[in-house]
């Protein structure tokens, strides 16, 4: 579902550098826009308690965030650590797992309605049993990373390694390949594509199983941040972390969209030529 | 999301067989475990007593009360976001200059995590209903929009041309082409968001209230001296729930739109 995933300005094409920057210019001129809309808008409702003006936020944001590296290390790098820490896992044990249960028809069949079922289940609901089990520590922020951004990974897997092209294998299987050699260079970079935008989705919910595990027991931290904000009603505040999470969300998928272009170079190639 | 809608090709009895299996030998081994006292039964009770206690809040009025006030959020919180996104996304997939320009401002507004509003939503409109329903709104107003604009882009241009050469003005082109094709991709949105805002509705009311639902009960029924069965039961019912409306959906797109490829399975 790479809706926005393929954007043409973005893609290195004949026009190569003149429409790369002609995207920056939209881009650019779509954020202008947006930044005007909103000054204006919040100028004409005048009410700066609720609705701040946006060169307010943003100096507020300057402030309290941009401009003070005490608070990049007291809740920034605390942050940071957990999401990409309960993500890494997220991404390591759903595709290990989620090649395991996709190479077995059975395997499929037999835990398919258990990922259902956990998946749909709200991830705060199991706060309680992660606080009970792992403390209110950085262990029990980091599962709950894990456990919120798991699926998407491993449904991805799954069905991108089961959909792999049949003959394909078995060739590797004629040729003597091994299982290890047939999982790293057949089965693997056939799914690839899924399993990106598995990845995708998951980042997604990392920055927001980030947030609530640290709106309800903990000291640091960007959503501990905003729950101080709020409780003590500094809306300011609020807005200003709200701009920074949206940040880290926009720098956060931009990498990885980054990785993805360089990773999954050849295939689309390889799906150029073939159309 | 993918892997949900997919044509079970082979014996569909044979591989909801193996699910029940599956499933009864999860129970199994939470019961074993919790038995043989591996596991504390003060935090993660035997499955069979998890069972029995959803089988009784499942009768339970007061209970059933918190499903319906969830369900209530969940649901004019749809209708709020699909009133909003498929509008919005008919007119931005129309034209290339309008899709270029939101999708980029889509591609900032939507890294903003949907949780990060809830201070926010606290302290500009309390924790009432609408608490609620702005969350799921904001939350599910995304694959609506993108799946709206995607499938209004996936129209067949000549089809487009055949109408206008027979006569038919903008309106009855968007009416009986444009909007027709493009529903199989709009349900598809609908469906996901669907999934995303019942998690969000029940996630709103463990993290800060809102009226009566499933995750305010479960936050009074997490206190000491409750037993701790209530909780899984809670959560076991928020997972079926979830599960019961993604199946609904599924089967309501095979039943609505088999006439289309998506849906038929034989294009990607």
């Amino acid at each position: 579902m790479s809706v926005a995933g393929g954007d043409a300005a973005t893609r290195p094409g004949v026009a190569g550098l003149g429409v790369w920057l002609g995207g920056v210019g939209l881009r650019l001129s779509v954020l202008i826009g947006m930044a005007v809309t909103w000054q204006l808008v919040t100028t004409l409702v005048d009410d700066p308690v609720n609705w701040p003006t946006f060169v307010d936020v943003i100096g507020r944001f300057w402030d309290s965030w941009a401009s003070d590296p005490d608070a990049w290390l007291r809740s920034l790098a605390p942050s940071l650590g957990r999401l990409l820490a309960g993500w890494f896992g997220a991404v390591i044990v759903g595709v290990a797992l989620g090649s395991l249960i996709g190479l077995s028809a059975v395997a499929r069949h037999s835990v398919g309605p258990i990922i259902q079922f956990l998946r749909a289940i709200p991830p705060p609901a199991l706060l309680p049993l992660f606080i009970v089990l792992l403390g209110i520590g950085d262990a029990m922020k980091v599962a709950m990373i894990l456990f919120g951004a798991i699926w998407p990974v491993l449904l991805n897997t799954v069905d991108g390694v089961s959909s792999v092209e049949p003959l394909h294998r078995e060739t590797g299987r004629v040729y003597r390949i091994g299982v290890r050699d047939e999982l790293t260079r057949i089965v693997l970079p056939s799914a690839a594509p899924k399993i990106f935008a598995g990845l995708r989705m998951s980042l997604s919910i990392a920055v927001i199983m980030m947030v609530i595990s640290e709106m309800v027991a903990t000291v640091n931290g960007v959503g501990f941040e905003l729950v101080q904000a709020q409780r003590s009603f500094r809306n300011l505040d609020v807005w200003a972390t709200i701009v920074l999470l949206g940040i880290i969300g926009y720098v956060l998928n931009a990498m990885l969209a980054a990785v993805e272009g360089y990773v999954l170079g050849w295939h689309r190639g390889a799906m150029r030529t073939r159309s | 999301m993918t892997g949900t809608a997919r044509p079970q090709r082979h014996r569909p009895a044979a591989s909801a067989l193996r699910g029940l299996i599956g499933a009864a030998v999860l129970l199994a081994a939470v019961e074993g475990l919790t038995r043989a006292e591996l596991v504390n039964p003060a935090t993660l009770p035997p499955a069979s007593a998890i069972l029995t206690t959803t089988g009784r809040i499942l009768l339970d009025p007061e209970f059933l009360t918190s499903v319906g006030g969830t369900l209530l959020a969940w649901a004019i919180g749809m209708l709020i976001a699909a009133a909003m996104a498929v509008p919005l996304g008919v007119l931005l997939g129309s034209s290339r200059r309008s899709y270029l320009a939101a999708t980029m401002a889509i591609e900032f507004l939507r890294p903003i995590p949907s949780v990060a509003l809830i201070p926010l939503v606290i302290l500009l409109r309390g924790r009432g209903l609408d608490f609620k329903v702005i969350l799921i709104v904001y939350a599910s107003v995304w694959p609506i929009l993108f799946n709206t604009i995607y499938g209004m882009r996936d129209v067949d241009p000549q089809a487009r041309e055949t109408a206008r050469a027979y006569g038919l003005n903008r309106i009855a082109i968007l009416w009986r082409i444009s909007l027709r094709a493009a529903s199989p991709f709009i349900y598809t949105g609908v469906r996901i968001s669907a999934g995303i805002a019942l998690i969000l509705a029940i996630s709103a009311e463990l993290i800060a209230g809102g009226g009566p639902g499933i995750g305010t009960w479960m936050i009074a029924n997490s206190q000491a001296g409750v037993p701790r069965e209530f909780l899984y039961a809670g959560i076991v019912v928020s997972g079926l729930l979830g599960v019961a409306i993604n199946r609904l959906m599924v089967a309501g797109e095979h039943r609505l739109f088999a006439w289309h490829h998506r849906v038929r399975g034989s294009g990607s």
